[in-house]
């Protein structure tokens, strides 16, 4: 019988670190299944961030790096402008891409780097026990802001970084997808081959931003942080293609 | 750069520290450069700017020194020659990335042009961050490989060596200047000689053809595993110890008394005891450690026996003294004379400070 479904060959056979329910898994399998696809197991380099998905070459198959917190869009700048024949990208959370790594996110699509980013947004610092994010929804409680994020008090609103990236010249594909039901997750899908199709182009930046449910840290139940995403996450970082 | 005559296999150029530092760098196939302006080293990047594109190489400017060193980290981990220059404020930010540069075991060069500190201090030269350089400077237990060129010929020689060493070791390397050194110009002989152009990268990110994939990392959180990773790091230090400490002694069999400097010191040194031998009948030869890290205690303690008093003259206010009085382990009487913020001593100085101590 003909194998109709199976584990992508970039994607190592082990089982992950990560929360039931949390969208990561889902998205590195995506990444697997779009890097085997295009055929770029051998000339591909995954630049990991720091935050959850900081062991993310533990799960792929393929050459990878670390970053320092926030820095993987430097370090992406730094081998792809070496190696323009290799495919580089980069897979950050929204502590690393929008708050401590802002100016190496934003300097990096401003010169155009032809990269992909995929931008995982929960809305939440993982990893750390959930602290308030740069996308932290207002009136969301964390463990840094108790009484729910309060702009009144300066905690400030929001992020939409997807948005003030799509103003830039050369970002050329800026899209905000989720993983919270099956026919968003192929959505998704070809999001990230669309990515990663513009750097193999030499089109320039691309950024694509999956928002992605963390059950534990939200203190929700698998089902009731899908709803979440699609009711309220939904509402303020609105999925579709921004640019 | 100017340029002066013409020999076979060798040319004769006028040139600052800091250009002779980008020849070598092109010389020496660094393929990648980031760097963010700051004074005295701004001459580098110009210079770099220019030379890079016009050869085909990388050149960014970044927006930050942070990114800076964090592009060289990338660059290093695709397995290319890589280097970033800064002066002192601009290398303490930089302290992240060669801590990860460090921990991951990449190779690169870091040049730091020293100018007057702490906090954003002046542009003048000095000796101040020495403790930065050779004992740490970012978090974990790591060394960088320090180089303290004297002369606008060693900014050519030790870029050059610096990349050699930092291939051959997996491990950044620093060169240690100051704004005196980047920016004064001097003769310099561009030599014929053939460049190493690093050993082979097995370890390098090149997309996993052929081989099991690469992963440059220095976070290991299974029990154990960094205890694992740092002993080898200790390991490569002890062997960088062993073999690579360079160090220059003039004068130091006959003389009665001991200069320890390095860098523009030891030349105002020289100045210093030529008016010592010249006008006060005192004569003092002179050891200068090349190398910072490794740093040449034992030859320091040979060239110091039986010396009357050994001098350490820095521009700060008594860093690599540390050092020296390591080496001696109290065997002589250590004398220090330094300037910093900025300002430079002169050979009067010094040779005022040494008579008066030896009366």
């Amino acid at each position: 019988m003909k194998a109709k479904f199976k584990k992508p060959d970039s994607l190592r056979d082990v089982s992950t670190h990560y929360c039931p329910g949390c969208g990561h898994g889902i998205v590195h399998r995506l990444v697997s299944e779009v890097v085997d696809e295009l055929n770029l197991r051998e000339r591909i380099v995954g630049v990991a961030p720091v935050g959850c998905a900081v062991i993310a070459y533990d799960y792929w198959d393929f050459d990878c790096s670390e970053a320092a917190h926030g820095r993987a869009l430097a370090v992406a700048t730094g081998i792809k402008r070496s190696r323009p024949d290799l495919t580089v990208f980069t897979y950050q959370g929204d502590g690393d891409l929008a708050s401590i790594g802002l100016a190496e996110t934003v300097h990096a699509a401003n010169r155009g780097e032809n990269l992909t980013c995929i931008f995982m947004n929960n809305a939440i610092y993982g990893m750390t026990g959930g602290q308030m994010a740069p996308t932290s929804l207002t009136g969301q409680k964390t463990i840094t802001t108790p009484l729910g994020r309060d702009p009144q008090q300066g905690d400030g609103f929001p992020l939409k970084i997807t948005e003030m990236l799509a103003l830039l010249p050369k970002v050329v594909y800026a899209e905000r997808r989720c993983v919270c039901s099956p026919p968003e997750v192929i959505k998704t899908k070809k999001a990230i081959k669309r990515g990663f199709l513009n750097q193999i182009e030499n089109k320039g930046f691309s950024i694509i931003e999956v928002l992605s449910q963390c059950p534990t840290v939200w203190r929700k139940t698998p089902s009731e942080s899908v709803k979440w995403v699609k009711e309220e996450m939904a509402k303020a970082f609105p999925l579709g293609r921004i640019k | 750069m100017k340029f002066m005559k013409k020999k076979k296999g060798s040319t004769r150029v006028l040139s600052t520290g800091n250009e002779a530092i980008g020849t070598a760098a092109i010389k020496a196939g660094c393929k990648f450069y980031a760097g963010y302006p700051i004074t005295p080293q701004n001459e580098l990047i110009a210079f770099m700017a220019k030379n890079m594109r016009e050869k085909g190489r990388a050149f960014v400017q970044a927006e930050s020194e942070v990114a800076a060193i964090n592009m060289v980290f990338g660059s290093s981990a695709a397995g290319v020659r890589a280097m970033t220059s800064s002066s002192s404020p601009g290398i303490s930010l930089k302290q992240e990335g060669i801590s990860y540069l460090a921990g991951c075991q990449l190779p690169a060069l870091i040049v730091n042009v020293q100018r007057g500190g702490p906090g954003l201090g002046n542009i003048g030269p000095s000796q101040s961050d020495y403790f930065q350089a050779v004992k740490g400077g970012g978090h974990g237990d790591y060394r960088l490989i320090v180089l303290a060129p004297s002369s606008v010929q060693e900014c050519f020689d030790f870029t050059l060596l610096a990349f050699d060493l930092a291939d051959k070791y997996r491990n950044p390397a620093m060169l240690l200047l100051d704004a005196f050194i980047g920016q004064m110009a001097e003769p310099l002989v561009l030599s014929g000689q053939r460049i190493a152009h690093g050993v082979k990268k097995e370890w390098a990110l090149t997309g996993a053809k052929g081989r099991k994939a690469n992963v440059i990392r220095s976070l290991f959180l299974g029990e154990g595993y960094l205890e694992k990773w740092n002993l080898s790091l200790q390991k490569k230090y002890k062997e960088i110890e062993k073999k690579e400490k360079r160090w220059e002694t003039l004068n130091c069999e006959e003389s009665e008394i001991l200069f320890v400097s390095y860098g523009i010191s030891s030349r105002i040194a020289r100045g210093a005891a030529k008016i010592l031998r010249e006008q006060h009948n005192i004569n003092a030869g002179l050891f200068r450690p090349k190398t910072l890290f490794p740093y040449p205690y034992k030859e320091l303690r040979q060239a110091a026996r039986e010396k009357k008093a050994v001098f350490v003259f820095e521009l700060s206010y008594g860093q690599m003294v540390e050092d020296v009085r390591l080496a001696l382990e109290g065997e002589a009487a250590v004398h220090f004379y330094g300037r910093a913020g900025g300002e430079v001593f002169t050979p009067e100085g010094i040779a005022s400070f040494v008579k008066k101590k030896m009366k």
